[in-house]
C-alpha cells in the first residue's frame, strides 16, 4: 500500500494521493457529505453551547412548568420550568464529552495492545487474547453496574465503563491490521534496513493502520453516545442536575404522558447524532477501502 | 474436532477463572466491611466475628479467594443484604423473564434481519436495497430504550392497544404474557435486526456471486430455490456469529428494556441492587452474567464449527476459534 516505485518503505502512511482520493470519494458520496456536515454541526453546537443557549440551563421557573413548545421556549420547558433547548445543547455537550473520553480511553489502551499482539504472535498474543476474552465477558452495562457499586455513579465512571467496553473491538481491529501489515514487503524492507521493532511498529505499521482506526473511532462515538444515554437513563451515569441527553430522558420519564416533548426532543437529538456518525463511518469505510466496493 | 473442542473448552475455563479473579478483586474493592454489611444494623461484635469466620475473612487473601470461588462454584451466593433471602433463589426467579425477553428479541431480530437482508441482496442497487439499508442505518442509530418510550407513548398512551408496562407470567396467562412481551421484544430486537440485515446482505451478495450458485443456475435450478437453499445456511451462520458478538449488547439492552417496561427480570434486579447497595446480589449478578456470556460463546463457537467446517480446519494449528470478529 505505502511503497514507492522502488519498493522502499515510505514512512508516514499511504501516499498523500491515496488519502486525497479517499477524501474526494467521501465528499462525492451524498450520505458521507451529509454525515460530515452533521457531525461538524453537532460538535460545534456542543462546543458553543454557552454561546448558543438562549437561557441558563439550570434556571428554574415555576411559572413555566412543563410548558409546550412555544416561541419563548422552542422545545418547551421541563418539570422545573427549565428551558429545554438550552438543556439539550448542554446535554449534547456532556454526552459528547463522555463519548470522546470513552473512545480516547479505548484507543489509548487498545492500540498498543493490538499492535503488540499482532506483532509478537508467540508471547504477547495469547495474553492479550485472554485479556480481550475477560473484558468481553463483562457486558458494558454489567461493568457499569460494578463500577457504580465500587466508585459511585458519575460522568467519569460512565466514560470508563463505555470506554472499557470498546477496548476489545479496537484491540481486534489493530491486531488484524498489524498481522496484515507485518506480512507486507515494506515491513521486511524496514527490518532489512536495520529498523528495530519499535521503529517498525511506530513508523511503518501504525501509520498504515490509521485508516482502520479512524473508521473504528467514527463508529465508536455513536455507540458511546448511546451507551452514555443508557447509563444516565438508569441513573448510573451523569448525575442530575448536570444535563446529559440520557439524564433528560430519565427525569422526563415520569411525566412523559403529560409532556411528551420532554422525551421526544432529547431522543431525537440522540438519534440524529448517532445517525450522523454512522453515516460518516460507513462512508469513510467505503472511501478508504482500496477496492472501492461497497461491503 | 476433538482437539478443537478440548482447546476451546480449556480456553473458556481459563477465561472464567480470570473473570472470577476480577470479580473477587472488585468485591474486595467495594467500600465497607462485608461482615459489617451482612450483620445488618447495630451488630454486636460476636455476630460480626462469627460472620467473618464463616466467610473466611480472617484468612489470607489467596485462601479467601479459593474459599470464595468454592462458594461461587456451588452457586452459594450468600444472602441479600436488603431482603435476607438467599441470593441464588432471587436470581433463579428473575432469570426466566430475561431469558424469555432475550429469546423473543432474537426471534424478532432474526425474522426481520434475515428477510430484509435477503431481499436487499437479491435486489442489490435497486430501491428495495436502498430502503432496507436506510432502515438498517436508522435501526442502528435509535437507542432501544428511547424506542421503547416512544412505543409506550404510541401504543399504550395514545392508541391503548398494549399495556404500558408490567409483566404477566406465562403460567398465568399465555396471551397476557405475549401482550406484555410484544413491545419489549420488538424494541430490543430492532437494533439487532439491523446488524443481522447488514451481515446477511453482504454474505448473500458474496454467495450469489459464487461459482456454485452460477452452476446451480446454469443447470436450471429455479431462482427462488437458489436463493432459499443457499441463503438459509448462510443466514444461519450469520445469526450465530452475530449472537456471539452481540450477546453483550443484548444483555445490556435487556437491562434497560426491563427498566422501561417494568419487567421483573435479572437486569432490573441488578440495577435495583446498585441503588440499595446490595453487594452480594451485585457480585452474584455480575458473576452469573459473565459465566453465561462465556458459556453461550462457547456453545456458539462449537455450533459454528458444526455448521461451518472451515472453522475447525483453519483454527486447528493455533487452537484459537475466536477470530470471527477480526477482519
Amino acid at each position: 500500500m505505502s511503497v514507492d516505485a522502488t519498493g522502499a518503505p515510505v514512512a508516514g502512511g499511504p501516499l498523500p494521493a491515496v488519502r486525497g482520493r479517499a477524501v474526494r470519494r467521501l465528499l462525492r458520496d451524498p450520505a458521507g457529505l451529509a454525515g460530515l456536515v452533521l457531525v461538524a454541526g453537532f460538535t460545534a453546537a456542543a462546543l458553543l453551547a454557552p454561546v448558543l443557549a438562549p437561557q441558563d440551563p439550570a434556571a428554574v421557573d415555576f411559572e413555566q412548568v412543563m410548558g409546550r413548545p412555544a416561541p419563548s421556549a422552542p422545545l418547551g420547558t421541563d418539570e422545573l420550568g427549565r428551558d429545554q433547548l438550552s438543556r439539550v445543547l448542554y446535554g449534547l455537550r456532556s454526552s459528547l464529552t463522555v463519548a470522546a473520553l470513552a473512545v480516547l480511553l479505548a484507543v489509548v489502551v487498545a492500540v498498543p495492545l493490538g499492535l503488540l499482539a499482532g506483532y509478537y504472535r508467540r508471547w504477547v498474543d495469547p495474553v492479550v487474547s485472554r485479556l480481550t476474552d475477560v473484558l468481553l465477558a463483562f457486558p458494558f452495562l454489567v461493568l457499569a453496574v460494578g463500577l457504580a457499586a465500587i466508585l459511585g455513579p458519575s460522568l467519569l465512571n460512565a466514560a470508563i465503563a463505555v470506554g472499557v467496553a470498546q477496548i476489545p473491538t479496537v484491540i481486534r481491529v489493530m491486531r488484524a491490521e498489524t498481522l496484515r501489515l507485518s506480512a507486507e514487503s515494506f515491513v521486511d524492507g524496514a527490518i532489512a534496513a536495520g529498523a528495530g521493532d519499535a521503529a517498525v511498529l511506530a513508523r511503518h505499521v501504525l501509520p498504515n493502520a490509521a485508516n482502520a482506526l479512524l473508521v473504528q473511532v467514527t463508529v465508536g462515538i455513536p455507540a458511546a453516545v448511546i451507551g452514555e444515554a443508557m447509563l444516565s437513563f438508569l441513573g448510573l451515569g451523569v448525575q442530575p442536575p448536570t444535563p446529559s441527553l440520557g439524564v433528560m430522558l430519565s427525569s422526563a420519564q415520569p411525566f412523559f404522558a403529560q409532556a411528551p416533548w420532554l422525551v421526544v426532543f432529547p431522543g431525537l437529538v440522540i438519534v440524529a447524532v448517532t445517525l450522523a456518525f454512522n453515516l460518516l463511518g460507513d462512508a469513510l469505510r467505503d472511501a478508504l477501502d482500496p477496492k472501492g466496493v461497497r461491503r | 474436532m476433538g482437539r478443537y473442542l478440548l482447546g476451546r473448552l480449556a480456553q473458556s475455563v481459563l477465561t472464567l477463572l480470570l473473570v472470577s479473579v476480577v470479580v473477587f478483586a472488585g468485591v474486595r474493592a467495594m467500600p465497607g466491611d462485608p461482615a459489617l454489611l451482612l450483620a445488618g444494623d447495630d451488630p454486636d461484635p460476636a455476630t460480626v466475628a462469627g460472620i467473618r469466620e464463616r466467610l473466611g475473612l480472617d484468612q489470607p487473601l489467596p485462601v479467601q479467594y479459593l474459599l470464595w470461588l468454592a462458594r461461587m462454584a456451588r452457586l452459594d451466593f450468600g444472602e441479600s443484604v436488603r431482603t435476607g433471602l438467599p441470593v441464588a433463589d432471587t436470581i433463579w426467579t428473575r432469570i426466566p423473564v430475561t431469558l424469555e425477553l432475550a429469546a423473543l428479541s432474537l426471534l424478532v431480530a432474526a425474522l426481520i434481519g434475515i428477510a430484509t437482508g435477503v431481499v436487499a441482496a437479491v435486489r442489490q442497487g435497486r430501491p428495495a436495497d436502498w430502503a432496507a439499508n436506510s432502515a438498517a442505518l436508522l435501526g442502528m442509530s435509535i437507542p432501544n430504550f428511547w424506542m421503547g418510550l416512544m412505543g409506550v407513548l404510541l401504543f399504550a398512551v395514545v392508541l391503548g392497544w398494549l399495556p404500558a408496562s408490567g409483566f404477566v407470567p406465562l403460567t398465568e396467562s399465555p396471551a397476557g404474557n405475549l401482550a406484555s412481551m410484544v413491545m419489549p421484544a420488538t424494541v430490543l430486537g430492532t437494533g439487532l435486526a439491523a446488524v443481522i440485515m447488514r451481515q446477511t446482505r453482504s454474505s448473500m451478495i458474496e454467495v450469489l456471486g459464487a461459482d456454485y450458485v452460477r452452476t446451480a443456475r446454469a443447470k436450471g435450478m429455479p431462482p427462488h430455490r437458489v436463493v432459499l437453499v443457499h441463503a438459509l445456511r448462510n443466514s444461519l451462520i450469520t445469526v450465530l456469529t452475530i449472537l456471539g458478538l452481540q450477546l453483550g449488547g443484548l444483555i445490556s439492552g435487556a437491562v434497560v428494556t426491563e427498566q422501561i417496561f417494568v419487567l421483573p427480570g435479572f437486569g432490573r434486579l441488578m440495577v435495583e441492587s446498585v441503588f440499595t447497595r446490595d453487594f452480594p446480589v451485585i457480585q452474584a449478578a455480575v458473576m452469573v452474567t459473565a459465566a453465561g456470556y462465556i458459556l453461550v460463546n462457547l456453545a456458539v463457537d462449537l455450533l459454528y464449527s458444526v455448521v461451518d467446517p472451515r472453522i475447525r480446519v483453519r483454527s486447528a494449528p493455533s487452537g484459537r476459534g475466536a477470530e470471527r470478529g477480526a477482519r
